[in-house]
């Protein structure tokens, strides 16, 4: 079962490798994982999707949040969550044809067209993982793809619940 | 300098300083290129003694026996490269039983690293999965801090090793500094929870107050939170039959009555037989490691389990815990008698007379009796001997193997820290180190290392070091001639073939021993191994070697059938209980 964990922790040299490594040390999966410093510059925040039975999932945020440089560790998979994705894709844009049917698809998707070359274009679209793999799914069908870039997964807790360093 | 001027510090100086502000008493290291300034800082103080070992995995063994004997953090000092990396082994040893440990590498100019420069190896990288933490030096200035942070990790919480790797350029001699010892550590990203949550606790109580076969499964958490005597204290007030890992002889007194011996793969009948009939199982930092164990899925089925660790991954890990407690064995046992005090609550008197009354006829089986009749050495009897001629007060060490099963079993640890072994890493070559490193702790306290013959030549090397420092050690080889716990694997599961579990060209641990300027004694099957032993023990300032010729064909017994329940065992060979 997927699942999306989010991470607080010092933006400390090494601090990502004691994560990533944590989980191919004890043979946990990692489908996607994204970091990048928050507001506050000390601090990273890590999502990572992963997948396992509920007692896997238990262990892997103890031992995530056993790690030194950890703050707090949330599985926020089963609440109100907000779960965004970013892709760049590059397609093979060369015949006018192609051109337009590429350009239809990226407006149905709401997706913009962020470069643009002679025979190629870059289509841009943040949203929710399942529409992301729809789009890059219809966009093969149209054309081909030359490459692509999935983000990974990042996502926050919908309301007012934050994961904020606890005052010490 | 008058008194309004600060005392100026190179990089070295702080580090030399903020080691004897954590309050290091024993530095265990070998010098080399990338530490030298470290080096030449440490020749001119006296505040810590330097002690140079011939090999850097040695440094982190030795350095382990002091943290366990002692509960003080251990320090190694280590160079670069081959020096970090030769480490790595006592680290992951110190990982796996939660030994305080803190190991300071040289690294190579900040300039080169990255730059496959001579002796440079990612001592971070290499050791990110056997420590609880570490840190890479950036500036000279954060040195005091990452020392004493590195202190604070160490021994707070569940203990561990903790690396500081320092580029050369960072400990050279052209800054001076001021000096600041951070007297108090606060780190917003690591708080353990010590207390138990106080209606967990009183669930607890309830639970092991009511139960009619309740047994206390203790581990190396309660020597590491020094809660024998609670432990003690709160086992006799419910009367409840003890028994402890490999890891935590002796915070009970192997001689008590309540206590029923070593429990898993090579416990006690009565022990093992416990666990499987037990009805609730309160377990005091102990981790249900798959030595204990046997198959999970038929572990303890009747049992409701109360787990203590202050490492709240260890809770639910491989046992499921109907009532887990996250916080210390010390504070929780504190929390359980301030409780049934204050409740004034007691133990069901009859039901424990009856739950004696069962274990007790477990007892009858006498599962570690042994025939010490045959013309061989029984290596049973060579323990017993050891624990006669000792009083049953020495500082035990042992390598990894039979010789430690029968250590374990054979000698009755009548307090927390007298027993030193590798039970996670189960790392050979542990035993001599180790020694040495409790015996500098403990000068006036006789000191033993059992091992084998196997064993011992993992770290003979480090009897050089003992006569340097003056460390006489007593080491005790069981020698079977043979690895003797592969060559009992070998024959119970891999029908007697005995791969390369011979030594056939073993060396003579007499002349060894001389040849290191020590002591050495045989003990020959028609020898009389008592007062051999006695008279090993009276140089009580010389390191003796004992080399004690002992059955080849001998087992471990009990043992857990693979596969089985807690209690499935072999009480001899062919004979199940």
């Amino acid at each position: 079962m997927k699942h999306i964990l989010t991470i607080l922790m010092e933006n400390e040299p090494g601090a990502l490798s004691r994560v990533v490594g944590l989980f191919s040390q004890r043979g946990y999966n990692i489908d996607s994982i994204n970091v990048a410093k928050t507001d506050d510059p000390t601090l990273s925040r890590l999502t990572i999707c992963t997948s396992g039975d509920l007692a896997t999932l238990e262990q892997i945020t103890k031992q995530c949040h056993k790690l030194v440089d950890v703050l707090t560790v949330k599985n926020i998979t089963h609440q109100e969550h907000i779960e965004r994705e970013l892709v760049l894709i590059k397609v093979n844009a060369a015949d006018p044809e192609t051109k337009d049917s590429v350009k239809r698809i990226a407006d149905i998707f709401r997706a913009q067209i962020v470069d643009v070359h002679k025979e190629c274009y870059t289509v841009q679209l943040a949203g929710q993982p399942g529409r992301i793999s729809a789009l890059v799914k219809t966009l093969q069908d149209e054309t081909t793809i030359i490459e692509m870039v999935r983000s990974g997964a990042v996502g926050l807790l919908r309301g007012k619940k934050a994961l904020v360093p606890k005052a010490y | 300098m008058s008194s309004s001027e600060k005392k100026q510090y190179t990089g070295a100086e702080l580090v030399v300083q903020s080691l004897k502000d954590s309050g290091v008493k024993f530095v265990f290291g070998y010098p080399g290129g990338a530490v030298l300034d470290i080096y030449d800082a440490i020749y001119n103080q006296d505040d810590f003694e330097h002690i140079l070992v011939r090999h850097e995995q040695a440094a982190t063994h030795a350095a382990d026996g002091y943290a366990r004997s002692t509960g003080e953090v251990g320090t190694v000092l280590v160079t670069s490269g081959p020096g970090a990396t030769n480490a790595l082994t006592g680290i992951a040893t110190a990982y796996m039983d939660s030994i305080p440990m803190v190991v300071i590498s040289g690294q190579v100019p900040s300039s080169l690293i990255g730059y496959d420069a001579f002796q440079e190896t990612d001592m971070i990288g290499c050791s990110r999965p056997i420590v609880k933490h570490s840190f890479l030096c950036k500036t000279t200035e954060q040195i005091p801090e990452m020392i004493a942070k590195a202190y604070h990790i160490a021994k707070t919480g569940r203990p561990g090793p903790v690396v500081i790797d320092i580029p050369k350029d960072l400990v050279n001699n052209t800054g001076l500094y001021d000096y600041e010892y951070p007297e108090n550590i606060k780190m917003r990203s690591y708080n353990p929870t010590l207390k138990g949550n106080p209606r967990q606790i009183k669930k607890a109580i309830m639970a092991f107050t009511e139960a009619k076969r309740p047994v206390f499964y203790t581990g190396g958490g309660v020597i590491i939170a020094n809660a024998s005597d609670k432990l003690v204290e709160m086992a006799e007030r419910i009367n409840v039959p003890v028994t402890s890992t490999l890891m935590g002889l002796g915070a009970m007194s192997g001689t008590h009555k309540q206590f029923l011996g070593m429990l898993g793969m090579h416990g006690t009948l009565e022990a093992n037989k416990a666990m499987a009939n037990a009805d609730c199982i309160v377990s005091f930092g102990a981790r249900f490691d798959d030595r204990v164990t046997n198959n999970t899925s038929l572990f303890c089925p009747d049992a409701t389990i109360i787990h203590i660790d202050i490492d709240p991954a260890n809770i639910s890990k491989t046992i499921n815990a109907d009532i887990p407690i996250v916080g210390s064995a010390d504070d929780v046992l504190t929390q359980f008698l301030e409780l049934m005090d204050r409740a004034n609550l007691h133990h069901n008197a009859e039901a424990m007379d009856a739950w004696w009354e069962t274990i007790n006829g477990w007892r009858e089986t006498k599962c570690l009796s042994y025939d010490s009749s045959g013309p061989q050495r029984k290596p049973q009897a060579a323990v017993d001997a050891l624990y006669k001629a000792t009083n049953g007060d020495a500082f035990v060490t042992s390598d990894v193997g039979q010789h430690q099963m029968f250590g374990a079993l054979y000698y009755p640890y009548k307090r927390p820290r007298q027993w030193i072994n590798s039970g996670g890493a189960g790392t050979m070559g542990f035993g001599v180190p180790a020694a040495m490193g409790v015996k500098l702790a403990y000068p006036d306290s006789d000191v033993i290392c059992i091992s084998g013959d196997g064993s011992v030549q993992m770290n003979i090397q480090e009897l050089s070091t003992c006569l340097q420092y003056n460390i006489p050690i007593k080491i005790f080889i069981l020698n079977n001639r043979s690895l003797g716990m592969v060559r009992q694997w070998q024959d119970m599961q891999y029908g007697g073939r005995h791969s390369h579990s011979y030594m056939d060209s073993m060396p003579d641990f007499v002349k060894l021993a001389e040849a290191y300027g020590h002591v050495g004694m045989y003990v020959r099957h028609d020898e009389d191994l008592n007062s051999k032993v006695a008279e090993a023990m009276a140089m009580k300032d010389r390191l003796v070697i004992v080399d004690i010729e002992i059955e080849e064909e001998e087992h471990v017994y009990p043992m857990q059938v693979k596969g089985g329940a807690v209690d499935d065992m072999w009480l001899a060979k062919g004979v199940k209980a």
